[in-house]
């Protein structure tokens, strides 16, 4: 385990930027979660800390060392892919393994085995050993995937959106299990995904990415009370923040605000100006309540009970709000 | 494969359906397979059964033809005959009631094994370099990539034997006429632009990511290469070699023109066999059944690799 620094990291594909003036700080341990939308420049992070694409510019240290111009044999990472991360013509054993085989490693058979049922034991494949890579469910291969990349002890193991594939209950699980896993080994991550579930669960840092631009990098509660942007503030939180014109509540905006941000629970009600409700949503465990504020949509929640129906008046004032201005930076 | 299976059984046809189109099939497989099996047939017949009008469908099955094929016979007096020791064998009685004994082996086998070096050889020749022609166009930046690879195509724009009389020259000059090496080289130059084109297909079809892991993983690229593409691209070096294979052991027009002894290989030797003694049919047709067995048992043993079609089964979607 060590150290991964990203400084000011560079990389163009013809004349798309990938990657912008990009710096991050890994400490040995961190469990750092970037977050982005589809093209934001989360797997060009990865695959350029990897050695498999070359950066333009900046420069990359693992463990306190450039790694401009190593191989990424030589760069000690492992990597789980976002796709295609199993060997079809092997056997979970043998893809499982695999690393462990390489040249790099010069382990013996009882070693290899050894560590290999440790991992399957961890990720609770063991009964599967033997099957084709191919005769997994969707859950199964992506535990053997993980499990790739955990049978080795390097420098940083990167994920590419390891859980994306899977449905809500598995990954729920298995979220719980990666950070069991993480924290026990002491391990150092970095973990790209789109779900802010992830980000906020797993994370001891996150990292927020846009257009290949870190706009914002702290602990999940600091980015998601502290949003550096209206961006930001969009990327966490369910229901997302409420966006309006920031003088609907009347006067008190700071000066350049020109957009009130209000998350879900950043409004009390009882008070202030009314509403009319167009929606409620019972979930079961909360109610969302959709509201209409002359024209603007706006989204609560209420008590598990609540008894408005649409149609209703409900009156409605900001408490903590967030304020940007017209290029969604954070103002005040 | 279930996959495959279960996505058919939507439209699953009726049992009439089903009767029809297996009645097409097989129809349709007799009538392509009649010349052959008439082939088949003669090959077991005697001479003066192989040239009967109306043709016999049944006889009685002789392996004259098979004999003939493989040995010279020399023509003796009822004399001669007489005076010679009983039989020593099945062969050498056959041609006994011809009036003739066996004078030696023909030069069949060798022909034939000719083929098999020259077929064999050239198609190896041609996957190995096609295999990794195919993987430096697939994943390296190449310039002029397009441009190349055209080129490469641009080599079978016309027919090969357009260039036969430079070839037969070049060949006279190098010392290749006429071995088996120079064959071996003419079949894979031939078929390496068929060999690239259609492996490199296959092998864009294998995710990098793939080697990536590997590369990681700590591989070097021809480890990678080695335990992860080739297992992978199977499917396509499998057709790739049939269809090198194909070309390279029924090609007649070079060998006509470039062998004559050492390396002829068997498509120009078989016609020969008519001139020896008469319109020998059987042993024509024993010759060409022989002939079509080593393409047949490699088509079959690489069956699996064929129908088993690409398994891209490990990936997420
Ligand atoms: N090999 C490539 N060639 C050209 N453009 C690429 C390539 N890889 C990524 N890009 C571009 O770089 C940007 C970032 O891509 P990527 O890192 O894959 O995003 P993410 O993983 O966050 O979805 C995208 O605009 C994408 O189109
Ligand atoms: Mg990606």
């Amino acid at each position: 385990m060590a150290d991964v620094r990203l400084a000011s990291v560079s990389k163009r594909f013809g004349t798309t930027a990938a990657l912008t003036d990009l710096s991050l700080d890994i400490e040995d341990g961190d469990f750092v979660v970037m977050l982005g939308p589809t093209g934001a420049g989360k797997t060009t992070t990865l695959r350029s800390i990897a050695g498999l694409d070359t950066i333009d510019g900046g420069d990359i240290t693992i463990g306190g060392h450039s790694v401009a111009g190593l191989t990424p044999a030589q760069r000690d990472v492992a990597m789980v892919f976002q796709q295609y991360s199993l060997y079809p013509h092997l056997t979970v054993r043998d893809n499982l393994a695999f690393p462990l085989k390489s040249p790099l490693m010069s382990l013996d058979k009882a070693a290899i085995k050894r560590k290999v049922a440790e991992v399957a034991e961890v990720l609770h494949i063991s009964h599967k050993l033997d099957n084709k890579a191919t005769a997994l469910s969707g859950g199964e291969m992506q535990r053997v995937s993980i499990g790739r990349a955990l049978v080795r002890d390097p420098a940083i193991y990167l994920m590419d959106e390891p859980l994306s594939s899977l449905d809500a209950k598995l990954r729920s699980e298995l979220r719980v299990e990666l950070k069991r896993v993480q924290a026990d080994l002491g391990a150092t991550l970095l973990y790209v995904t789109h779900d802010q579930i992830e980000a906020m669960t797993m994370a001891t840092r996150v990292g927020v990415l846009d257009k290949g631009r870190l706009v914002q990098f702290g602990t999940p509660r600091d980015v998601y009370e502290n949003p550096a942007s209206l961006y930001v503030a969009t990327r966490l939180g369910l229901p997302r923040i409420n966006a309006l014109p920031a003088n609907v509540f009347g006067a008190g905006a700071p000066s350049g605000a020109t957009t009130i941000g209000l998350r879900p629970e950043h409004i009390r009600q009882g008070e202030g100006r009314s509403t009319r409700v167009t929606r409620v949503e019972h979930l079961g465990d909360q109610t969302r309540l959709h509201l209409d504020l002359d024209g603007h949509a706006l989204v609560t929640l209420t008590d598990a009970h609540s008894a408005l129906s649409p149609g209703d008046t409900l009156s409605v004032t900001p408490a903590n709000p967030l304020w940007f201005d017209s290029a969604g930076a954070r103002v005040g | 494969m279930s996959g495959l299976s279960s996505a058919w059984s939507v439209t699953e046809p009726s049992s009439r359906q089903k009767w029809i189109a297996g009645i097409l099939v097989i129809g349709y497989a007799l009538i392509t397979m009649m010349p052959l099996l008439w082939v088949f047939l003669t090959g077991f017949k005697t001479p003066p059964d192989s040239i009967s009008y109306p043709p016999k469908v049944i006889f009685e099955p002789s392996v004259e033809g098979y004999v003939n094929l493989f040995t010279t016979r020399t023509r003796v007096t009822p004399s001669q005959l007489d005076a010679l020791p009983p039989p020593a064998n099945f062969a050498e009685e056959i041609v006994r009631q011809r009036d003739m004994v066996i004078a030696g082996p023909s030069k069949f086998g060798e022909r034939f094994m000719n083929s098999v070096i020259i077929g064999f050889g050239s198609t190896f020749l041609s996957i190995v370099l096609g295999t990794m022609a195919a993987y430096a166009f697939s994943r390296f930046r190449i310039p002029f990539t397009d441009d190349l690879m055209f080129f490469i195509l641009s080599t079978r724009m016309m027919p090969p034997i357009a260039v036969a009389i430079p070839i037969f020259l070049m060949y006279r000059q190098l010392g290749l006429s006429d071995t088996h090496l120079g064959m071996i080289l003419l079949y894979t130059a031939v078929n390496i632009s068929l060999a690239v084109w259609l492996l490199k297909g296959f092998i864009d079809e294998i995710p990098r990511e793939y080697e990536e892991a590997a590369l990681i993983d700590g591989y070097t690229r021809f480890q990678a290469f080695y335990k992860v593409v080739l297992p992978q691209a199977a499917t396509g070096i499998a057709s790739t070699a049939i269809f090198c294979l194909i070309f390279a052991w029924n090609e007649y027009a070079f060998a006509v023109l470039l062998t004559s002894g050492n390396a002829q290989t068997a498509p120009p030797f078989i016609p020969t066999i008519i001139g020896v003694g008469g319109l020998d049919w059987p042993a024509v047709a024993a010759g060409a059944t022989i002939f079509l067995l080593p393409v047949m048992i490699f088509t079959i043993l690489l069956r699996k690799h064929l129908l088993r079609g690409i398994t891209f089964g490990a990936v997420r979607k």
